[in-house]
């Protein structure tokens, strides 16, 4: 087929935008053909093909209404591969590449013959707000029945069901200035700005910069048409350093003190993806000054059937006609109650379109404009309103009268345009913050006083004129416009908010189209009681389609407000809130997927664990090896091979991950009783000391061994999760509460490799490797601390027990951690001995009773609580939590105490989390006095054992609770919490 | 008041629906009221709606400085659900729940209470300790919530990634059937209408500027922007602006306002069949009727009224969505917006009494006040009727940061180790 | 994002490098003993929360690492000043100045 005979509405000769290369797309799996440059709706039209799509409620068939991204017809779901595929995006902006493939959305089975549209004949029944009045009865149906059945109908395109493979990008940028809207005003201010030699960016969503320039054939600067103008600063400002272009970039989102998001789309028009090259690019941009050139969106008229495939905004005419060369019909008729439609209609006119009627609602116009259209042939009928329209799948016929109702008539058409004047965009000035200002003269709002250092200017500031936007756009910048010669003889007067005729009473006439809004809804929402503007938005959806309001709020809010016979300022506006066009998720994701997701940290050992197969548990960032089964175990039986064989020879473990804090100074000691609850001053250098740390509420904050190593020096640790708001916690004290004290604190936690060497035999394996240090029993007996080599590296040796056995923790800077582990490793293998993972520490510290804080304790728990009332100084007249400690709930009989529990039967392990009660037999809710928080099979002991917090535990020890399960009640008796070793003789082996 | 139900509305498609009169009044305020309620969100107007139909209080005021529903009742991402840990918060987020069942019916008002399950996932161990804690707790309290396997979770949810490779791999889920999602504005629109029907004088853009006492220090009622109103008892239920309000009276409040904002994609066809939380990864997601995805953030750092959020906050919480529904990639952000909530230091509500005598305040909801609407309303109703708290709420009271009874389900579930 | 001037670095850096400390010049007594429990509940759970200026503290975290206080509006978010640790709470009338 030759694309000629197909594309018999391309107006040759026309088209700013269009190349001559042919490109072959499908939709609907019809094969077409348009040109280079083409949008999908342009190529569409082009074809003839008006039909694009169907609305949200009534799968109304609709065509396409606008040129740009306001489009809330035309959404169609475009797919590469079957993961490669987006729903709802607009045809009037995807460009066309060879291959694309479009389909239409919300209907079945096509989109010329919908089921869902019976919603239309039904739509007497679904008017605004009718889904709150009904499907109630009976109560349970709503979600079984009735919502099902609603979410179908709803939606529009289809979620992706497979993972995205394509990448996105980020990048930040700073900027001197930053110009949102590539048009005449962000164009001349880009060119003004940049001569000054101030750092530019420049951004515009469309893939030419030029905005309306492009669309209009009566415009000229110095001699050169619209197009060659843009198209000569563009490559000006391209070939400028201090310029950086952004086209197909998106302003979305204007953030505190000017930071800007701007969405750049790199591929999406593009026929073939090179490999690793980005979808899109998430810019956040900070600026000293942000120049808003967004520009303004054409309104359509309201009034009854406006909706029917064939019916657009004159602009959008235009912009076809005048970007793509593409006339949208053959007989096009214009309602319209703003003179830039006449614009559009004698540029139809000129290319041979007949334009059979101007239905102009006004009843004044400039003389000119009716003397240019008779000129052309076209008839005007000023005063006029059209009162519905014809056709099914296609406009086919319009019928107009006088406003009184006389005269009228009616004719056959393809094609209507309409406007209803024009909004200026004031997304951006109002995200910065803004409030927006009514100007009553032109009923209008426009940007009001700048909160940020943002000026905005051109359409969006209500500025029309050529020679005042050059004007406006070098004051933004500072600097003078130059003398330009220019053409621009269209008129932007007229405008018209609100439905016209009777619309608000009779008939659909369309305020929001994909949401199906008509100004009816509007009045019943008004009438209703939905007076503030947020009411009727939300009662009516209004506004909260895809295409967020850019059409229908203007409308919307006139209608309400004549109801109300209120002004419409005092209605109010909704908010506009970011992204500016729908964006997609990936592009604020750019790189933070899977491994980039968040950061995992891995201690030095982590490989080796990795290649004897260990199992991994995540930790807060870190994997720790949880265990380390051989071959043919399972978790169950590696845990308690690695307990037993630690209990009866020795084992090693990666300890690494434990915060780690150098607390340093003169005043060292005296910080450390401020932080603790323990005291500091009478510890011995080379000793070390469990300590406990509770916020000002008197709850454990956190825990771990501290090793004085001088009287100004004590290497402390925390748990693994809690390092670094403990070193936060810390800071806070030192610098705000006691700046006085000579202290420095430095986080170690990643610089020293944490080797734990447990079991009987651990000295044995140790002693050789370590120099500069007698670690007999004697001189180096258990909660001591020495500075020495192991295996000739400087190394901190700790003698302390997490397990219960003889132990030693050897901390060596880290990058000798895997060398120094593998000579452990090569002293503990032959004798027996094993290494062991995180439950296996679990198990063991259990069996001792030595608590985890976030598992024994949850925030709730102070020291005397969880049993550690020994660890409390309490003659120290001050430390973090004291005071909180006596408050009266704190100190109140009854409170949940740490306690170990028995099961009568030895064999039954009890659930972490599982809660107890005192009387089984009570009914629901049950008095719950506790629950367990550890829980373990004791493979050395041979029986289950387990910690709980149970209220009064203390005083209950001997006595008999129960744990109701789903299927059973499981009797325990309430014991202290060491089940092993209760003298602590091995500690000291 | 015309019934809202299925003839009615056919009978009014018949007519062009200009038989349905106001759903609520748009009244000028009297002198005085027995009961003011500031603020006209649900929790507000469902205390008005309980005061007048439970206690025989018809005599009531609303006073809402913007537009009824307008905070964060009108700006939450709608998740509803009662599995908490403590005896307390289950009971109160069950009463509401029970409440949940029957509202459509109780306010002739179809608020799309939608069960379809709301399911919390856990992604490391301490999250399963901490979930099998909850599980147990609540099934003791009579609230349902079941663990689920990664297999089971992904059954119930298609779109969840369950790869064990995931930076935080899904490692199971408690999943609470009863729990789901509701129509947000309807809430405060049907309590809204019915209160209004009792006689409920609703006044919108009517800003309280003072809280008036007599010199024994009883309240005697407010100032507003629309002038004097007198009141016997003034109940406060202003979520982010209850400590400006408080202040007004002398009461110093343990809250503080942060931003939290939310987003919606653009709709599509059905996909997400549930509600699905995960705390460790910072990820809130449902699909709703209309097909947009809804997605929560997590607050700012930092105290704001501004009703904004900054940007790496959105990606963050889209970085969450995308880990575990790596599918939604190339969805689209329709909308973002904030909300201001007030958050205790024990992440639990306050409805409670106050020291100044006729004084009340229901705050503190945080980032989930929505889900307790109708319950909080109904005890916060009993407290100002009877000026005691409902068996339900004591717990929930001003005094429990002075002696220490806090009630803390942040800590219970969230300390990493 | 906010842009945020570090009193120490004596630079502005995005809001990313640092963390919100909550409200600024909170007493905590040197002897807390005989503190009743109403006024460790006004230091340790009471806060101004103002929809106006709020005095509060920030730790440049990934940078420098000082706690230090700040002056911002909350309505506006915007920063009205910052000044170091240590230095005096901000009369009322230099508050209302800078609020113009």
């Amino acid at each position: 087929m030759k694309p000629a005979e197909q594309q018999k509405f391309r107006v040759p000769g026309r088209g700013s935008r269009i190349g001559t290369k042919s490109i072959g797309f499908t939709f609907d799996g019809k094969s077409y053909e348009g040109l280079e440059g083409d949008t999908l709706a342009s190529a569409l039209l082009a074809n003839g093909v008006h039909l694009m799509g169907r609305s949200f409620k009534y799968h109304r068939p609709r065509g396409v209404l606008a040129a740009g991204v306001e489009e809330p017809n035309a959404l169609m779901q475009i797919s590469r591969d079957a993961a490669r595929t987006t729903p709802n995006v607009r045809a009037s902006v995807q460009e066309i590449y060879d291959g694309l493939s479009a389909e239409s959305q919300n209907r079945f089975p096509t989109l010329n013959f919908d089921v869902g549209a019976v919603n239309n004949l039904l739509s007497p029944f679904f008017a605004a707000g009718f889904y709150y009045k009904t499907f109630k009865w009976p109560a349970a149906a709503w979600d079984k029945i009735y919502e099902p059945f609603i979410r179908r109908a709803a939606g529009l395109g289809q979620s992706p069901t497979e993972e995205d493979p394509d990448r996105y990008s980020n990048r930040f940028a700073h900027c001197d200035v930053l110009i949102i809207g590539g048009g005449a005003a962000g164009l001349m201010a880009a060119k003004l700005a940049a001569k000054k030699k101030q750092n530019v960016i420049l951004c515009d969503e469309n893939p030419q910069f030029g905005g309306w320039l492009l669309s209009d054939t009566d415009i000229s600067v110095d001699g050169q048409t619209g197009p060659e103008w843009a198209a000569g600063v563009t490559a000006e400002l391209a070939a400028m350093d201090n310029v950086r272009l952004l086209n197909r970039t998106t302003g979305i989102g204007y953030f505190q003190q000017n930071m800007l998001v701007l969405n750049e789309r790199i591929t999406e028009h593009q026929s073939r993806l090179e490999p690793g090259e980005a979808r899109e690019r998430m810019w956040q941009v900070r600026a000293d000054k942000v120049i808003i050139a967004q520009g303004a969106i054409e309104r359509h008229m309201v009034f009854p059937d406006n909706d029917r495939p064939g019916i657009m905004q004159a602009s959008a005419a235009q912009s076809f006609l005048n970007k793509y060369g593409v006339a949208v019909g053959s007989q096009v008729a214009v309602y319209t109650a703003c003179d830039t439609a006449y614009a559009a209609a004698f540029d139809l006119a000129e290319e041979g379109v007949e334009i059979p009627i101007i239905v102009e609602h006004r009843t004044d116009i400039a003389d000119e404009l009716v003397a240019q259209a008779n000129e052309l042939g076209v008839r005007v009928i000023t005063g006029a309103v059209v009162e519905g329209t014809g056709g099914k799948l296609r406009i086919n016929s319009i019928t107009f009268a006088k406003q009184n109702g006389n005269d009228r008539e009616t004719i056959d058409v393809d094609a209507l345009i309409t406007s209803a004047g024009w909004t200026p965009s004031l997304h951006l000035y109002s995200q910065s913050r803004g409030k927006p200002a009514w100007d009553e003269d032109t009923q209008r709002f426009l940007p009001g006083v700048s909160p940020q250092n943002n000026v905005s200017i051109g359409a969006c500031n209500g500025t029309d004129e050529l020679a005042d936007i050059f004007a406006e756009a070098a004051k933004a910048v500072g600097a003078r416009a130059g003398k330009h010669m220019i053409k621009d003889d269209v008129s932007t007067a007229g405008g018209l908010i609100g439905a016209t005729g009777n619309a608000a009473d009779k008939g659909k006439a369309f305020v929001d189209f994909q949401n199906d809004v008509t100004a009816k809804d509007i009045s019943l929402a008004v009438r209703e009681g939905m007076h503030s503007i947020e009411h009727v938005k939300r009662y009516t959806t209004n506004g909260m389609a895809t295409d967020q309001g850019k059409l229908s709020n203007m409308h919307g809010l006139a209608i309400a407000s004549k109801m109300l016979k209120k002004p419409i300022p005092s209605v109010g506006l909704t908010t506009f809130r970011p992204p500016y066009t729908p964006t997609t998720f990936g592009s604020f994701v750019g790189h933070s997927r899977g491994k980039l997701f968040d950061p995992t940290r891995k201690t030095p050992v982590h490989d080796w664990a990795v290649e004897q197969g260990a199992e991994f548990e995540p930790v807060s960032h870190w994997q720790r090896a949880w265990y380390f089964p051989r071959s043919g175990e399972d978790m169950h039986q590696a845990v308690d091979r690695e307990c037993q064989t630690v209990r009866q020879v020795a084992g090693v473990f990666d300890a690494s991950t434990l915060g780690k804090i150098e607390v340093v100074g003169p005043d060292a000691a005296a910080f450390m009783n401020i932080i603790y609850t323990n005291g500091w001053d009478k510890l011995k250098p080379g000793r070390a000391k469990y300590g406990i740390m509770c916020r000002e509420d008197g709850f454990i904050y956190d825990d771990g061994v501290v090793g004085k190593l001088s009287n100004n020096r004590f290497h402390v640790t925390t748990t693994t999760g809690g390092a670094p708001r403990v070193l936060n916690h810390m800071e806070d004290y030192l610098q705000t509460e006691f700046p006085e004290m000579k202290v420095w604190l430095t986080s170690t936690s990643e610089q020293w490799a944490t080797i734990a060497v447990q079991g009987p035999k651990a000295r044995e394996i140790i002693e050789p490797l370590v120099s500069g240090a007698d670690i007999s029993n004697e001189k180096f007996p258990h909660m001591s601390v020495v500075e020495c080599q192991v295996c000739g590296v400087p190394a901190r040796l700790f003698r302390i027990s997490f397990t219960g056995e003889l132990g030693f923790e050897i901390n060596v800077p880290a990058d000798y951690g895997r060398s120094v582990w593998e000579a452990v490793w090569e002293r503990t293998e032959p004798m027996g001995a094993c290494a062991y993972g995180t439950e296996a520490m679990h198990v063991m510290r259990a069996e001792k009773g030595y608590i985890i804080v976030g598992q024994d304790t949850d925030g709730t728990v102070t020291p005397y609580d969880a049993g550690l009332s020994w660890a409390i100084a309490k003659a120290k007249p001050d430390f973090v939590g004291k005071r909180g400690l006596q408050r009266p709930d704190l100190l109140a009989d009854g409170r949940r105490q740490l306690v170990g529990l028995a099961t009568k039967d030895p064999k039954k392990v009890l659930e972490e989390g599982a809660q107890i009660v005192a009387d089984p037999n009570q009914p629901i809710p049950m008095k719950m006095i506790g629950f367990v928080t550890s829980s373990y099979w004791s493979g050395t002991l041979g029986k289950s054992i387990a910690m709980a917090l149970v209220e009064d535990g203390n005083n209950l020890k001997g006595k008999s609770l129960y744990v109701p399960m789903v299927d059973e009640v499981i009797e325990v008796e309430v014991t202290g919490t060491i089940f092993y070793d209760a003298k602590g003789e091995r500690l000291h082996g | 008041m015309r019934n809202f139900n299925a003839l009615n509305l056919a009978r009014e498609a018949l007519r062009g629906h200009k038989g349905w009169g106001q759903q609520w009044r748009n009244p000028e305020p009297k002198k005085s009221y027995d009961v003011i309620i500031v603020g006209a969100g649900g929790h507000g107007l469902g205390t008005a709606y309980y005061l007048a139909k439970e206690h025989g209080i018809k005599n009531i005021a609303v006073l809402e400085k913007g537009w009824l529903g307008g905070g964060n009742t009108g700006r939450n991402t709608t998740i509803i659900r009662s599995n908490y840990l403590y005896d307390e918060s289950a009971g109160l987020y069950n009463h509401a729940v029970k409440l949940w069942e029957t509202l459509s019916q109780e306010l002739n008002y179809n608020v799309m209470f939608s069960q379809r399950g709301v399911m919390m996932l856990a992604h490391n161990v301490h999250d399963v300790q901490s979930a099998q804690r909850h599980i147990h707790a609540n099934r003791l309290n009579g609230v349902d919530n079941e663990w689920l396997t990664p297999q089971q979770a992904k059954d119930y949810c298609p779109p969840l990634n369950i790869s064990r490779d995931a930076r935080y791999p899904v490692m199971g889920a408690a999943l609470q059937r009863r729990g789901g999602v509701a129509r947000h504005d309807a809430v405060a629109w049907g309590y809204a209408r019915q209160a209004s029907a009792m006689g409920v004088d609703i006044i919108q853009n009517c800003e309280v500027t003072g809280i008036n006492r007599a010199p024994g220090g009883e309240v005697t009622g407010v100032e507003t922007t629309k002038g004097t109103i007198g009141a016997k008892q003034v109940g406060v239920v202003a979520a982010g602006h209850t400590s400006v309000l408080m202040e007004m009276a002398g009461v110093q409040m343990p809250l503080e306002s942060y931003p939290l904002q939310a987003l919606v994609s653009e709709p599509v066809k059905p996909v997400f069949p549930c509600v699905v939380m995960s705390n460790a990864v910072h990820a809130y997601i449902s699909q709703s009727d209309k097909g947009e995805l809804v997605i929560g953030a997590g607050t700012d750092s930092y105290l704001s009224y501004s009703q904004t959020g900054s940007m790496h906050i959105l990606q963050h919480t889209l970085d969450a969505i995308v880990e575990l529904y790596p599918m939604f990639n190339r969805m689209k952000m329709l909308r973002t917006w904030g909300g201001i909530v007030d958050v205790t230091p024990d992440r639990s509500p306050i409805l409670s009494k106050t020291p100044v005598k006729g004084l009340y305040v229901n705050c503190g909801w945080g980032t989930g006040g929505f889900k307790a609407t109708p319950g909080s309303a109904n005890v916060f109703a009993h407290t100002i009727a009877r000026d005691e708290p409902h068996k339900i709420n004591a717990g929930f009271n001003l005094d429990r940061f002075r002696n220490g009874r806090l009630i803390d389900e942040a800590a219970a579930a969230a300390v990493a180790h | 994002m906010l842009l945020i001037h570090c009193p120490y670095c004596k630079q502005d850096r995005p809001e990313l490098e640092f963390a919100n400390a909550g409200e600024s010049h909170i007493i905590r007594p040197k002897d807390m003993s005989d503190m009743s429990n109403a006024e460790f509940e006004k230091m340790f759970f009471i806060r101004d929360n103002p929809k106006g200026v709020s005095l509060e503290r920030w730790r440049h975290i990934h940078g420098c690492g000082r706690f230090f206080n700040a002056l911002r509006h909350t309505v506006s978010d915007k920063f009205l000043k910052v000044y170091k640790a240590g230095e005096p709470r901000p009369s009322e009338s230099e508050i209302a100045e800078l609020m113009k």
